[in-house]
């Protein structure tokens, strides 16, 4: 296991390098620097701002003094923000959005496991039918949409829900929680479905029932362990991706969290936040995948045999 | 065996989640909201458009950042919110020479900074120095050139910061040198980027010419204006309190001001229908008709100093002649553009400096003429359209622009028979094209930094920064730089003025579109907040009414 682990960690370095360098040069090539403005900034005051970024220097230069700062934590001044560190930028905004993508996986779990299991357990009638139509709606539709409808609803219409901002007005993380987790959910109902469906076919099962355990217990027993295994495996990138794609309904709700610096440094050509924010996300996305590869290894019988062997 | 069982039931952690998400849920619900709370304990609630870049008044330029710092620090004179003209700030008063070329400011003795340091005159010489310091790099650095060898010192061609034009004579005499009399400098003096900053605490954190220090921040920054920093949650609020130093504390009604950085339009409009909000940055262009129609609308329009136009790239087939570039705009129906595309909420422009910028109105030199257009298209050599080469417009993704660059499109190939590409392009692409003048013609606006018409037509002297039409008059130049600053009065000043704007307009290097109004809605209980053209305003004037709610209609 332990071996496993390593091997794991030291195949996402390169990973994250490869990431970190085209980054790097691909911010750098885009067309219009950070500088530019509506106003055009005068040569003198350009060259004492591109002295100040050390963006003068050759861009190998450029890159290698990036990296040595990299190296010891330091992702450097933010262009859009002077004052303001890139770290500081990204720690003020990581914790908002980390609550938001945990209340957002929570819904996508309790909504998508009842679901997926319900339906699972009578395919082909209404009770696998209605739940599965619903998750298709809800993968399709995309959060710019159902965001403004939820608000339109339970925010203009009804009257019961704060529609915009992060724990100033007690309720207002609901919506935006309940936004971002939908199409999570959807996804979640669908792979247990289709888990518990594969599962509830094994011999175990029928075993399980032969000896006249009552059928919650088989389920919950025996069939749950098996048949989440699909949405476990799915549960690192789904959250790592409701980290990085929290930007639309951090945007519909004015949440401050990461999602909206990400985007917004790329339209500012702030090239140190887009780095920051590329380098920070990529290395989380690697480290939430490795956690379920392994966390799916501990849940698999097989594979955790292998394990035991090969150690 | 009781270990299996554990790990086997999966049933205790849906419960688990249920229990933490109703907890979530419960907190529904709300309160007393944040006007009826703030009309009680006198503070007002600001939609201010964005989280601004930082609050150091000689490194951040933008409007919510203006905002900011206007309520954080004071000039040495502030405009007047209704006339827009200056009024004492630091300076108790000031005083010209007979050529107007030296302005002596007179700084009030009671001016304190908010740890309660005196204001002085070297506060300014060190600011100033800073301002224009090439190591700084100031974006607005220019906003001093008017000062003797300012410009030279901010370009490295004088090291020695003695030889600007700007002397302490004591602790509250400040000697401003000009390079030629400029009637708007005291204007400038309302402008954060000649703002004094506190020498003491910027030298704790930092050399004068460094950028990124904390000294901004909540507990270290030290400012002279009516309001103090008392929180700064990164993009969520930032707080302000009432200065108990200020020098004109006892007129300064408001307890505190608190700041919303509110990105998006439809949600600022939400939180104001809430009563989150007392004031909104803007008002999404659909909801304007629906405001209108409330009695006693909270929804307020006012003429902004800005204009809406096309550049037109005068170096480039086939609009490098002034006879096609006049067609294009002589077949631009502004008024219906104006009355359809922009729900009214903008004035038809046919120049570049708004109407009635202190007095000073443009010349109009045509109207919209479907048939003088065509006329001209035709002797420029494509009568009704025939062997039209083509012709892209560019302008950065938005809507609004889109909208606009679609009617205009429209409008030319029904009155001209040409056809037109338009294009959209990402905001620094879009810069990078204009700037090397990579385009034919180009979406542009231009918002004035002080009231002066200098400041538009400036734009348009040779080479200048944002010109980037190609044209370029010799005469027009030396109207702008040398004949308009040596007028007399402001009546032969406006004269040049209105000669150097008609040279330009009958070249049309641009196609004017309209002019710029700012939307906002305000809450009843707000009083003071007096509309004008720099939508500027001064929070030591706004006052809070309690129990005014907003119309039947909005509830």
């Amino acid at each position: 296991m332990l071996k496993f682990i390593a091997t794991r960690l030291l195949q996402a370095i390169p990973v994250i390098f490869i990431v970190i360098t085209a980054t790097f040069f691909l911010v750098r090539a885009a067309p219009g620097g950070p500088f530019d403005d509506e106003k055009v900034v005068l040569p003198e005051v350009k060259r004492a701002l591109e002295a100040q970024y050390k963006l003068d220097l050759p861009l190998h230069e450029q890159y290698l003094a990036y990296l040595s700062d990299l190296a010891n934590g330091d992702l450097g001044p933010s262009f859009k923000y002077p004052g303001r560190s890139v770290n500081e930028i990204l720690f003020s905004g990581l914790p908002v959005t980390a609550e938001l993508g945990f209340y957002a996986l929570m819904i996508a779990l309790v909504i998508g496991v009842l679901a997926g299991v319900a339906a699972a357990l009578k395919p082909n009638t209404r009770q696998d039918y209605i739940p599965m139509t619903l998750a298709m709606i809800g993968i399709c539709m995309p959060s710019f949409l159902l965001g403004p409808l939820l608000v339109l609803v339970f925010g203009i219409y009804l009257e019961w829900l704060p529609i915009s901002g992060w724990g100033a007005i007690p309720g207002d993380k609901i919506l935006p929680s309940i936004t971002l987790g939908a199409a999570y959910a959807a996804y979640i109902a669908r792979l247990s479905r289709a888990g518990m469906l594969e599962v509830l076919s094994q011999d175990y099962i029928r075993t399980a029932r032969a000896k006249g355990l009552p059928e919650w217990k088989v389920v919950t027993k025996h069939a749950l362990r098996g048949g989440l295994i699909p949405v476990i495996a799915f549960l690192g990138p789904a959250f790592a991706g409701l980290l990085a794609g929290s930007f639309v309904v951090e945007t519909i709700f004015q949440i401050p969290g990461l999602g909206r610096f990400y985007v917004q440094a790329a339209f500012n050509r702030d090239y140190t936040m887009i780095l920051g924010t590329t380098v920070f996300l990529s290395t989380l996305i690697v480290l939430f995948n490795l956690l379920s590869d392994i966390t799916a290894a501990w849940l698999n019988p097989r594979l955790r045999a292998q394990f035991k062997g090969g150690a | 065996m009781a270990t299996v069982i554990r790990t086997n039931n999966a049933l205790p952690w849906i419960p688990l989640l249920l229990a933490v998400l109703i907890s979530l849920l419960t907190g529904c619900g709300t309160g007393e909201s944040n006007v009826v709370q703030g009309n009680r304990n006198g503070i007002l609630h600001y939609g201010n458009g964005a989280e601004p870049q930082g609050l150091d008044p000689h490194v951040v330029t933008g409007v919510p950042e203006n905002h900011l710092i206007r309520a954080l620090f004071e000039g040495l004179a502030v405009k007047n919110p209704v006339t827009l003209e200056p009024e004492p700030g630091v300076a108790e008063r000031w005083t010209f020479n007979d050529d107007r070329t030296v302005i002596t400011f007179y700084l009030n003795p009671d001016a304190r900074w908010s740890n309660g340091d005196q204001v002085t005159a070297s506060d300014y010489v060190w600011s100033w120095n800073r301002a224009l310091h090439p190591m700084t790099g100031n974006l607005y650095a220019y906003m001093l050139y008017p000062v003797k060898n300012a410009e030279r010192y901010a370009k490295g061609e004088i090291d020695d910061f003695a030889d600007v034009g700007v002397k302490a004579l004591d602790d509250t005499t400040l000697e401003v040198t000009l390079n030629a009399p400029t009637p708007y400098f005291i204007q400038l003096m309302d402008h954060y980027s000649t703002f004094a900053v506190h020498p003491e605490t910027l030298m704790q954190f930092g050399e004068m010419t460094d950028r990124f220090t904390p000294w901004t921040r909540v507990g270290n920054i030290v400012s002279n204006g009516a309001f103090v920093l008392t929180d700064w949650a990164l993009n969520r609020h930032i707080k302000m309190a009432k200065n108990p130093h200020y020098w004109d504390r006892e007129n300064v009604s408001l307890n505190g001001v608190v700041f919303y950085p509110t990105e998006n339009e439809v949600s600022e409009e939400r939180m104001f229908r809430v009563e989150q909000l007392h004031r909104t940055e803007g008002v999404p262009l659909d909801k304007v008709p629906v405001y209108r129609a409330i009695a006693d609308s909270p929804y307020m329009q006012d003429p902004y100093l800005g204009t809406y136009y096309y550049l037109i790239n005068t170096d480039r087939e086939p609009v490098n002649d002034v006879r096609v570039r006049k067609a294009l705009s002589m077949a631009v129906d502004r008024e219906q553009l104006a009355r359809t595309v922009m729900q009214e909420v903008v004035i038809p422009a046919y120049s570049i400096t708004p109407p009635n910028t202190l007095g000073y109105h443009p010349p109009k030199l045509f109207d919209f003429n479907p048939e003088m257009a065509r006329e001209l298209l035709a002797e420029a050599g494509y009568p009704n359209g025939d062997g039209w080469p083509g012709l892209e417009v560019i302008y950065n993704t938005n809507e609004a622009h889109r909208k606009i660059a679609v009617a205009v499109q429209q409008m030319w190939k029904k009155h001209l028979n040409i056809d037109v590409t338009i294009s959209n392009q990402e905001w620094k692409v879009y810069l990078n094209a204009v700037s090397q003048r990579d385009f034919q013609v180009a979406r542009r606006g231009w918002i004035g930094d002080y009231v002066d018409p200098n400041n538009f037509l400036d734009l348009f002297i040779t080479d200048g920064g944002n010109n980037n039409t190609g044209y370029a008059d010799e005469r027009y130049d030396d109207m702008i730089l040398q004949q308009a600053p040596r007028a007399t009065n402001q009546e032969e000043r406006f004269k040049i003025f209105y000669d150097a704007e008609t040279m330009l307009m009958e070249q049309m290097p641009i196609i004017p579109i309209y002019t710029y109004a700012t939307r906002h809605l305000v809450h009843p209980s707000v009083e003071g907040m007096t509309p004008n053209l720099m939508d500027s305003l001064n929070l030591k004037y706004v006052k809070l009414v309690p129990g005014r709610r907003l119309p039947q209609e909005l509830q």
